[in-house]
């Protein structure tokens, strides 16, 4: 008898287990897919990000008050507009994902707006920074959590008038990211004050540059300017010392990696750059977030934009929570996003939802990036060194 | 133009155009020998780059001594180049000999893309630029607005110093003879008692040696190599070389250096347009083939390497 009461216990037990299990399961599972380029030379910024949109999936799971369980897609672009196309239609004609944190490089990012309109896929942009991916047409579908080069060109030339600069040469790489870094950096030093005296349009790919250093060295900047991405930034860095130029360097966000100081080495002490994003420590959730990350067992970096990676996804998240898995009233409501608190700071979309963010300084200092009023030139400590 | 910065432009060309020269004398040495166009030449400079990179790293792992680095990165580049010489040359141009030459070249092109894929693909994260070791004293030379490296100077006598050897390896020893003998006439050459096989590839070695150093040249002097930087370096190689006139030793060089001269100049005259520089410097490289189609130093028989 003992027996037999023992084995309806035990049945119960499983029973009410299994029914514990039903209610678990029964969370509808939501697709987001995660795109950025996961191989290739901006790879370290793309698998930073994937692994900060992870991080906020898993932290979602195990929350017991979300309403769904959700499934990260994670997609490779390469960086190459040609891949990133078939990326997104592949993740904009499945039905089952219901939006997407796109895209890091701008090539990328402008080449796959169209397709996410076409398919009415809600994605939410996490590290391309051209101003056209948002501003340069209408589609709903389309936000952007992080800045674009319209805030850091401002920024840059603001800072460097500030910092006694007053002439400046260009050299900038011709794809659409050189061009427009140049154009917006040229288009706000001109009520400054600054002066251009000379613009050097490159090969992103060209790897001598003593012949253009020679010119810049008669023409005495006080600034070289370099509109590019880190293999750039990393020649002229270590071409301008070669050459004896005294000028300072100030780059466009693409150089600000670690391996521009890993290429440049000891050349790279003291070169500026503009960045949409503040070091986490400026966050008011950035400690809790370094630990979750670091807890998580990730090996690579979060890298400069996982912050945003991060944030674009628990804001689709709060969306789908809010009105369920459905692309067009996700759509909706990323649409009307005003004062969502997010680790990145308030995210607030303009009309066309751009996220709208200031820029922030950083300095290279003892091998290092660091936010440019933290650094011993920001204080005052120590001087740039040249002219 | 004040004088300190025309001779700083002078010895930028300088040395863009030894760099040049090096890769044009291989087009021009495996054309002499075989009327071949190798075209996997480019991709054998980013090869010698990486091999010199593996050797210098691998002592820079055990000593702190430059200059050991250095040898043994010179050592790495010089084998693994020769290695590649004769293996591209005995696989896949040698018994290729008598098919049209449009196969060689094309042969030889995709022998080129697979090894600049084993690179991308073989060395870790082979896909980004690699920092080059600091391996030479870092001193300045200053003097009013001219400024250049010690190292720069050394790599420059260098790259001359290689330059002359080879001239002097062709025209003054018995390996030189044996090439310029096959240059010349197999047939004869062969009755002569000469080996044609071991000759052939002494000069695929001889000349992809050349490209390989040139390789460890460039990762000296930029502190950077990637595996696609001998693909545009190819290119201007063999424009050099059919300009100053393929098949010669002069040739290739005076080709190398007119064509970083060319360079040089649109940056100067025109800096808004320096972008174009290579386009400039193509189209006066079409322009001198059209009125000297033979080459500047056009080939006589007798003077072929």
């Amino acid at each position: 008898m003992k027996l037999k009461a023992l084995a309806l216990a035990l049945a119960g037990l499983a029973g009410l287990a299994t029914v514990g299990l039903q209610v678990a399961q029964a969370k509808d599972t939501v697709k987001i897919a995660f795109i950025g380029p996961l191989t290739g030379g901006s790879a370290a910024a793309g698998v930073g990000g994937r692994n900060s949109a992870l991080l906020a999936v898993q932290q979602r799971n195990a929350d017991p008050a979300a309403k769904y369980t959700y499934d990260l897609v994670v997609l490779d672009d390469e960086c190459k507009p040609n891949v990133g196309v078939q990326v997104a239609t592949k993740a904009a004609s499945d039905r089952a994902i219901t939006a997407g944190i796109t895209h890091y490089c701008s090539a990328v990012g402008i080449a796959t707006v169209d397709t996410y309109a076409k398919f009415k896929l809600p994605v939410v942009v996490w590290g391309a920074i051209l101003p056209e991916i948002t501003y340069g047409n209408d589609y709903k579908q389309i936000h952007r959590v992080n800045g674009t080069m319209i805030n850091e060109g401002r920024l840059a030339a603001k800072f460097l008038t500030e910092q006694g600069a007053k002439t400046f040469v260009v050299i900038h790489d011709t794809t659409d990211y050189g061009k427009g870094q140049n154009k917006y950096f040229s288009e706000f030093l001109k009520p400054t004050g600054g002066e251009i005296v000379a613009t050097f349009p490159v090969s992103p790919d060209q790897q001598d540059f003593t012949a253009e250093l020679t010119r810049i060295k008669e023409l005495k900047p006080d600034y070289v300017f370099v509109g590019g991405l880190t293999p750039l930034g990393v020649r002229v860095r270590s071409q301008m010392d070669r050459l004896g130029i005294d000028a300072h360097m100030a780059g466009v966000s693409g150089i600000m990696t670690s391996g521009f100081i890993e290429g440049a080495a000891q050349s790279s002490e003291g070169t500026v750059s503009f960045h949409n994003g503040a070091p986490l420590s400026r966050y008011a959730s950035g400690q809790a977030f370094s630990d979750a990350y670091a807890k998580a067992g990730f090996r690579e970096d979060p890298d400069a934009y996982g912050p945003f990676a991060y944030s674009a996804a628990n804001l689709i998240m709060d969306a789908v929570e809010k009105v369920g898995p459905d692309r067009a009233k996700i759509t909706e409501v990323l649409n009307g996003t005003k004062g969502y608190k997010a680790l990145v700071g308030e995210i607030n979309f303009d009309n066309h939802r751009q996220n709208i963010v200031d820029a922030n300084v950083y300095v290279v200092q003892d091998g290092k990036w660091v936010y440019w009023p933290d650094s011993d030139y920001g204080t005052g400590k120590r001087k740039l060194a040249g002219k | 133009m004040d004088m300190g910065i025309l001779a700083q432009h002078l010895f930028n060309g300088l040395m863009l155009g030894m760099v040049y020269a090096m890769i044009a004398v291989g087009f021009s040495l495996f054309f002499g020998v075989l009327d071949v166009i190798k075209f996997s030449h480019g991709d054998v400079v980013s090869v010698g780059a990486f091999a010199a990179l593996g050797g210098a790293s691998a002592i820079g792992l055990l000593v702190d001594m430059p200059g050991l680095s250095l040898l043994f990165g010179l050592l790495a580049a010089i084998a693994v180049g020769g290695l590649a010489g004769v293996v591209i040359g005995g696989t896949l141009v040698l018994p290729l000999r008598n098919a049209p030459p449009v196969n060689v070249l094309l042969v030889t092109l995709m022998a080129g893309t697979i090894l600049r894929e084993a690179i991308r693909l073989g060395v870790p994260n082979g896909g980004n630029p690699k920092p080059f070791p600091v391996l030479l004293p870092q001193w300045q030379i200053t003097a009013g607005s001219f400024s250049i490296g010690f190292d720069s100077v050394l790599i420059l006598i260098a790259g001359i110093g290689i330059i002359l050897a080879t001239h002097l390896l062709i025209t003054r020893t018995r390996i030189g003879l044996a090439i310029r003998a096959v240059a010349q006439d197999v047939d004869v050459a062969r009755l002569a008692g000469i080996d044609f096989r071991r000759t052939v590839l002494g000069t695929f070695a001889l000349g992809s040696a050349l490209a390989s150093v040139a390789g460890l040249m460039l990762g000296l002097y930029y502190r950077e190599v990637n595996f696609s930087m001998g693909l545009v370096l190819g290119v201007i190689g063999f424009a050099a070389a059919v300009v100053g006139g393929l098949g010669s030793l002069l040739g290739p060089i005076l080709g190398g250096f007119l064509f970083a001269f060319v360079q040089t100049l649109v940056t100067i005259v025109l800096p808004t347009a320096s972008a174009y520089k290579d386009v400039v410097a193509f189209g006066v490289v079409i322009a001198l083939i059209g009125l000297f189609p033979t080459g500047l130093i056009a080939e006589r028989s007798s003077e072929r390497v």
